[in-house]
């Protein structure tokens, strides 16, 4: 054997010229076979697949003079792009491939920006300089940012768009619930322009807790929140019976009592369920407050608690002081202060306390609570970190309690712990996390919260759009959010709309509500009789709304304080509301715009004038239109509505001059005096 | 040889293994019974965005040859790559009943999704349900749709919306009608919205948006009616299908 070999050896490096042949001879050979290696690369293999699908399309010739073959690439030295992806998904800009259900040969969906402008890695993330589908694709060794998956895309938007989108619905969501949720609380998030993103809940102050409920309640709500109310947002901190019973101890023993916040009433609460009831439905409380009903559905708004349970939960003379005036237990509440009388709020109080679970406490005992067990409270109490988002006496706000999350979404998957099963990438990470905090380690803080899988990925997708791409991007591509507004009305008139909590639903100069209309431009928009009639008795100005203005017992006083105020204040620069007459159009003008109201334009689609003929149920109704709205208003809004309330879906149908002139007669002269007559009848 | 045998030992456990750790999704299911047909009870031609789960689960019932509901038949059901389903299987319920949530592939166009069970005999009896996925257009004209569109052209109240589809002269045309749309081109649809029934001489209940909507929008607005017209429309996006 050695022998042989040993021959072999001679033969061919047994002198310095045979050894440079054979060297020559194999290097030659490999140079012949390198090219082979391009030829046979995965990028060509695509390319080809591209021509036989195109082959016997109707647009073949069109679609193979835009061929161009070879590695193809969009190269954007500013963004720090250089996309090879062109190079296999061939098709991506014919507009003609959108019924292509093979990959990578469809054309790109329609999206408001260029390919050649932003390249793919931007919005897909992936590896764009990879000419192969898995260095492309898929985490490598030397890159670990994969492709992102679809349903997470609109996180990319994110990156340049800090404000909501029109058409990023997940993104809007998500961002959404990281300030509504809680989330901020304890995590910090900075944006790439400075500002933090802030909470938006307003979780209770529980320095005085001990007035609202009771300690059996406060352990039931601890150990399950959504046992008590199914839409709470109270995460669950899985907290065993001895930790639920010790904190409890401390938040009572905390607690310090407000003055004025029991009250005692002369009148008993009553147990008038048809009167409370309709009371309820009265003061429009189910626009904030939802209830679940027998079927288990939940109805009612999320403004405020639900209320399914709230007889188990509050103590009847706390209620009452609430129902009575809410500033008094916490000034800076949502909640309207409605003015009801002693026998309306003994009515409403007897009625919400009737709504009780008697499974909620019914294995809920506990002992007097020893000082160890409040000391132990008062431990547990700071170690979860309650103090973040609720306000407690003795206890300091922490710092910094959770890991920021300002560029989570460029986490690097080598610093990350992943679940047995799960796949290792981001996204999943994220979404994991937040569906299974506790999971991921023993004696991890981050409570259960009660989210749906359309919630997680909205907030993954929201927490993936923080990465470091959104710091990198040149800032002129930075699309900043609306700004907030912190508008407060002022002097007393701005001290009664606190009071009566009209920002809750209302939106002023860009701060309030959205449940009802925007007031900035109020004062030019309606006559002053109409808005003291509205105050002291409000009706609906749109039969199909569930959601109405409440009734707040106003003294006259307040009245004309309010709409002197809003009179004066909130008047648009465009409108002025003197230039035109309410009155006094001639008769052809009136009939001119009558014609227009049902021919042409059809407003009667949309708006009653007539209650005999006209069924529009979208827009307000117009019967009584012209002893609410001024003549000017009405004018203005026939040029251009939006322009006076951005956003309303009355379309802008470009008038003329004579069309709105003559529509604004015949609206104006619609008094509502036809139906005072009937009823004088 | 040492090493040979190691070798050897070392791939069987692996494969043993690998073979255990399959095992539990094959034995966690097994029917009690069998059915004869399989029908949709809700769930199908929904509309979802592209690559997000569905807003209603997929409910299919299995029913034996009378007719009547089979409890404890087995489902399967099966898509295109990049449908994922929870659970991909399931044993029909006391009211005959397998439910699953979906969520639909990255990309936009009309899903197959196959339910499937077994008939006595051991054929496979297979039910075919359809759902759209909206790309990042479609969804925004569903947004714009919503908005402004809705509450005329869908006949449909719900709690937080009544319909205004009743109390209209002339009746709209609800956005699936596809025997009708289909027969619109893009120009003609354009030319509806833009500048209002009138255009192609129809009632001027529609109202011209042209000015209150950007030609972005239309075209949105367009390609939602077009992904969500039943039958679907000539040029409506691609289909993906089990293989």
């Amino acid at each position: 054997m050695k022998e042989k070999l040993r021959s072999l050896w001679q033969k061919l490096f047994g002198d310095s010229v045979r050894a440079f042949g054979v060297v020559s001879l194999v290097f030659l050979a490999s140079m012949a076979i390198a090219p082979a290696k391009n030829f046979f690369s995965e990028w060509r293999h695509y390319q080809h697949g591209y021509l036989s699908v195109i082959r016997n399309r109707s647009d073949a010739n069109t679609l193979r003079r835009h061929f161009q073959g070879g590695i193809q690439q969009i190269w954007l030295p500013d963004l720090g792009v250089v996309d090879r992806c062109t190079s296999c998904h061939v098709g991506l800009k014919e507009p003609t491939l959108t019924d292509v259900a093979q990959q990578p040969y469809r054309k790109h969906p329609v999206i408001p920006h260029n390919l050649d402008q932003f390249g793919c890695t931007i919005c897909h993330r992936g590896q764009g300089a990879a000419t192969t589908l898995a260095e492309a694709h898929s985490s490598t060794l030397a890159w670990e940012q994969p492709i992102l998956p679809a349903k997470f895309v609109e996180s990319s938007c994110g990156q340049c768009h800090r404000g909501p989108l029109q058409g990023t619905p997940q993104l809007n969501l998500g961002r959404n619930l990281l300030s509504r949720s809680g989330c901020v609380h304890c995590h910090a998030v900075k944006l790439p322009d400075g500002s933090t993103v802030k909470a938006t809940d307003d979780p209770p102050s529980l320095s005085h807790i001990a007035d609202k409920t009771t300690r059996e309640w406060i352990y039931a709500w601890l150990k399950d929140p959504q046992a008590y109310a199914v839409t709470s947002t109270m995460p669950n901190f899985k907290l065993g019976d001895a930790d639920a019973r010790d904190i409890s101890a401390f938040l009572i023993a905390n607690s310090t009592p407000v003055p004025g916040d029991n009250v005692t009433l002369p009148a008993k609460a009553s147990s008038d369920p048809i009167a409370g009831a309709s009371l309820y439905g009265e003061s429009f409380c189910a626009s904030c407050h939802a209830v679940q009903n027998a079927a288990g559905n939940v109805v009612g708004g999320d403004v405020g608690p639900e209320l399914t349970r709230i007889g188990s939960k509050v103590k009847p003379e706390w209620l009452q002081a609430w129902v009575q005036n809410p500033r008094v237990y916490d000034p800076p509440t949502g909640m309207p202060h409605y003015r009801f009388s002693d026998s309306q709020v003994a009515t409403l109080t007897g009625f919400l306390l009737a709504k009780t679970d008697s499974d909620l406490l019914a294995n809920v005992h506990l002992d007097a609570a020893t000082p160890e067990q409040i000391a132990h409270g008062k431990r547990l109490v700071s170690d979860y970190g309650c103090g973040s988002c609720h306000e407690i006496a003795e206890v300091k706000k922490p710092e910094n309690f959770a890991p920021e999350l300002s560029r989570i979404g460029s986490k690097p998957i080598t610093q990350l712990i992943f679940l047995q099963g799960m796949q290792h990438t981001l996204p999943d990470y994220i979404a994991g996390k937040i569906k299974q905090p506790r999971a991921f380690a023993p004696g991890l803080k981050m409570p259960q919260y009660t989210l749906t899988p359309t919630q997680i990925d909205a907030l993954t997708t929201a927490l993936l759009s923080l990465n470091d791409r959104s710091y990198s991007l040149p800032p002129s591509l930075a699309v900043a959010a609306p700004p907030e507004s912190d508008y407060q009305p002022a002097g007393k008139a701005g001290k009664l709309m606190t009071d009566l909590a009209c920002f809750s639903c209302h939106r002023i100069n860009g701060h309030g509500g959205d449940m009802a209309p925007d007031l900035t431009w109020e004062g030019s928009s309606v006559q002053r009789e109409w808005l003291v009639q509205f105050f002291k008795n409000p009706g609906t100005l749109r039969p199909a709304l569930i959601r109405r203005m409440p009734k707040f017992n106003l003294t006259d006083g307040e009245v004309s304080e309010l709409t002197d105020y809003i009179m004066t204040v909130y008047q648009s620069p465009s409108v002025d509301r003197d230039s035109m007459p309410l009155s006094g159009y001639s008769q052809g003008e009136i009939e001119l715009g009558k014609q227009l109201f049902y021919g042409k334009y059809s407003c009667q689609g949309c708006h009653i004038v007539d209650t005999k003929t006209d069924k529009g149920y979208i827009g307000p109704t117009l019967t009584q239109v012209g002893s609410r709205l001024t003549a000017a208003w009405i004018y203005q809004w026939m040029k251009n509505p939006q322009a006076l309330r951005p956003g309303t879906i009355e379309p802008n149908r470009a008038m003329s001059d004579e069309d709105a002139q003559a529509l604004t007669a015949f609206l104006i002269s619609q008094k509502g005096g036809g139906k005072q007559e009937a009823a004088k009848k | 040889m040492n090493c040979f045998a190691s070798g050897v030992l070392i791939l069987s456990v692996a494969a043993l293994a690998a073979s255990c750790s399959r095992k539990p999704d094959s034995t966690a299911l097994k029917p009690t019974a069998f059915g004869a047909s399989i029908v949709e009870s809700s769930g199908g031609k929904q509309f979802g965005q592209a690559g997000t789960p569905l807003p209603q689960p997929v409910v299919v019932q299995v029913n034996d040859e009378p007719g009547a509901a089979v409890t404890g038949a087995l489902v399967e059901f099966a898509a295109a790559p990049g449908v994922t389903f929870d659970p991909v299987s399931a044993l029909t319920d006391s009211s005959g009943q397998a439910t699953t949530n979906v969520s639909l592939g990255g990309m936009a166009g009309r899903y197959q999704i196959a339910a499937s069970t077994l008939d006595k005999t051991h054929k496979k009896v297979e039910l075919k349900i359809e759902e759209i996925a909206l790309g990042y257009q479609q969804t925004l004209g569903r947004r714009l749709n919503e908005q402004y569109c809705d509450r005329c052209h869908n006949a449909e109240s719900t709690a937080e919306r009544v319909s205004n589809y009743d109390n209209l002269e002339v009746k709209p045309h609800p956005f699936t009608e596809g025997e009708t749309l289909d027969k619109l081109s893009d120009a003609d649809l354009t030319a509806i919205i833009t500048y209002g029934g009138p255009a192609l001489n129809k009632s001027a209940l529609m109202p011209a948006w042209g000015n209150t909507l950007k030609k972005t929008d239309v075209q949105a607005l367009i390609a939602y009616i077009r992904a969500v017209s039943d039958p679907p429309s000539r040029s409506a996006s691609a289909v993906f299908a089990k293989d």
